[in-house]
């Protein structure tokens, strides 16, 4: 679906992802790997945290203080992510960070993920955006290694 | 007041409102350092030429600009430093670890910034010593009774802030200093949001060391000072090694080191941020402490009671008498409401201002900070409070 061309529809996404996230709260359930994610220039911390079963995600949930960028960009990759494979989730992730860091990518995987294409003419909130795909990348890379 | 003598003022419609972080610096400041930059560089202590001698001169006299600024018994007792981390950091492990023994106990409280807080943490770990908090008061305020109940025959240092980063307090600094002596505790005071807001009298406040940074007070980064008493200066290890702090070595591993201060001014110093930090003063001075207190106190009250008239803005420190104004927009993240301010070109500071154990008192992890200084204006202000007032608007330029 090419979305959002409007700026006002944009926004109410962001801010009813904002306002009403997806998952948060934690379970601690042993079955989850977690991450703590925090930005070192400003104070968003989210704990987020991943089940993985027979290569595809099962869930995400995630917890914490941040920003309305980095919050609903943890509940949209949240809602695009539980039910993919690991290997189709590195593929959204990776289109997503060239997206923000202005690089070629196919905006098509990246369902409403792209309502943040325009964050980099704020380069201060790229981070923001970033916060999410940084956590869940390197939980992604923790199960490789078990 | 006085805002034809900053550059980026004249230069920019920037509302300044971030001062606790740091302060503009004024245009003779910066002056006097090109001028040293491009009339006399030359290194400290080590030269006869004519610019060396001015060099000297410049630097050296700084010390006694300083004495004079907070009322010391001696220009001996000041010492030049990075700022006042480093300051701090030289007490507890310069000092502090040479004198304390397993089972001594500092108190400090939990509104203090993480430079007053984590050298003792580490130094605790490290010699096995007990930190203890001094239990903030209704207003989050640190009060001399509460400051007499914490007190064990353990205590040997009492840390605290002059004026509180994030509440704006100012502690009753000649009080603890009295109960400090008459138990013989230490008493290491961090004076970086007090210097430049109300005057400092080292002698009257009883104080064992006293640390500031000179960017907090319109001088340059990279500078500030460490007042120690003479006698506990002595008794205190540097923590650098080097040239200009030494009176000679040998092959045989002997070697004399020079006496306080220079025995802590190892290498060569900031010369041009030293001699930055005497013009800041001499700024401040020619004002008047007292006037930039009075200028602040004024602003921060007609502030808080605009504020108070908004109803989503939760204040949390209405009645501390310093230029330090702490917020939050209703259901609003502070760092989205910094971005908002800034979006109508106003500078605050969003976070945990460094004083990340304050929230177990405050309930609340991060805020807004406003700091006001002497070139703020009541215009600005009007300004800042219709910007809040229109606030529900807040996510249409956030996002």
């Amino acid at each position: 679906m090419e979305i959002l061309e409007d700026k006002e529809l944009r926004r109410e996404i962001i801010l009813d992802n904002y306002q009403n996230p997806m998952n948060k709260g934690l379970l601690n359930d042993p079955h989850y790997v977690r991450e703590n994610t925090n930005n070192e220039s400003c104070i968003d911390n989210l704990d987020i945290e991943i089940k993985v079963s027979n290569d595809v995600i099962e869930d995400i949930r995630f917890d914490g203080e941040a920003c309305a960028i980095s919050t609903s960009a943890t509940s949209i990759m949240i809602k695009m992510l539980v039910g993919k494979s690991v290997n189709e989730a590195r593929k959204i992730l990776q289109n997503y960070d060239n997206m923000i860091e202005e690089k070629p990518y196919e905006r098509g995987l990246l369902g409403e993920l792209v309502v943040f294409d325009e964050i980099y003419k704020q380069p201060n909130r790229k981070k923001c955006a970033l916060l999410p795909r940084d956590a869940i990348v390197k939980m992604l890379n923790r199960l490789d290694e078990v | 007041m006085n805002r034809e003598d900053f550059l980026m003022l004249q230069q920019s419609d920037n509302i300044y409102l971030d001062n606790s972080a740091t302060t503009l610096k004024p245009n003779c400041v910066v002056e006097k350092m090109v001028d040293y930059y491009t009339k006399y560089t030359s290194n400290i202590h080590r030269g006869d030429y004519d610019a060396a001698v001015r060099t000297n001169y410049e630097y050296d006299s700084t010390r006694e600009v300083v004495r004079n600024f907070i009322n010391a018994s001696s220009e001996n007792e000041i010492v030049f430093t990075k700022g006042s981390t480093e300051s701090l950091n030289m007490v507890a492990f310069g000092f502090l670890k040479k004198v304390l023994k397993p089972g001594d106990e500092i108190l400090i409280n939990k509104g203090e910034h993480a430079s007053n807080v984590l050298p003792y943490m580490v130094l605790a770990k490290e010699k096995d010593l007990k930190i203890k908090y001094i239990p903030l008061g209704e207003d989050y305020e640190i009060n001399v009774s509460n400051v007499i109940k914490s007190i064990t025959p353990k205590t040997k240092v009492i840390a605290m802030a002059y004026v509180s980063n994030v509440v704006g307090d100012i502690r009753p600094i000649e009080e603890i200093g009295k109960i400090c002596e008459a138990n013989k505790i230490y008493f290491v005071v961090d004076a970086s949001q007090a210097v430049s807001h109300i005057p400092i009298d080292v002698v009257k406040d009883k104080v064992s060391f006293l640390a500031f940074s000179g960017h907090k007070m319109m001088g340059p980064t990279g500078v500030g000072v460490l007042y120690g008493k003479y006698d506990l200066l002595e008794e205190m290890d540097p923590m650098q090694y080097g040239g200009g702090m030494n009176q000679f070595f040998e092959d045989d591993l002997s070697y004399e080191l020079k006496k306080a201060p220079l025995k802590f001014e190892a290498g060569t110093p900031p010369i041009a941020e030293v001699i930055g930090l005497k013009e800041a003063i001499c700024y401040i001075n020619k004002i008047g402490v007292e006037q930039i207190h009075q200028h602040e106190l004024e602003l921060k009250r007609y502030l808080v009671s605009e504020l108070e008239k908004i109803d989503n803005i939760i204040l949390y420190n209405k009645n501390s008498e310093s230029g330090i104004v702490i917020f939050n927009i209703e259901k609003v993240f502070s760092q989205d409401t910094s971005i908002y301010l800034n979006h109508y070109n106003i500078s605050i500071r969003a976070g945990n201002h460094c004083a990340k154990m304050l929230k177990d008192e405050l309930n609340i992890k991060n805020t807004c900070r406003i700091s006001i200084y002497l070139y703020n204006t009541k215009e600005e202000m009007d300004k800042l409070i219709e910007v809040l007032k229109n606030s529900k608007d807040i996510f249409k330029i956030v996002i």
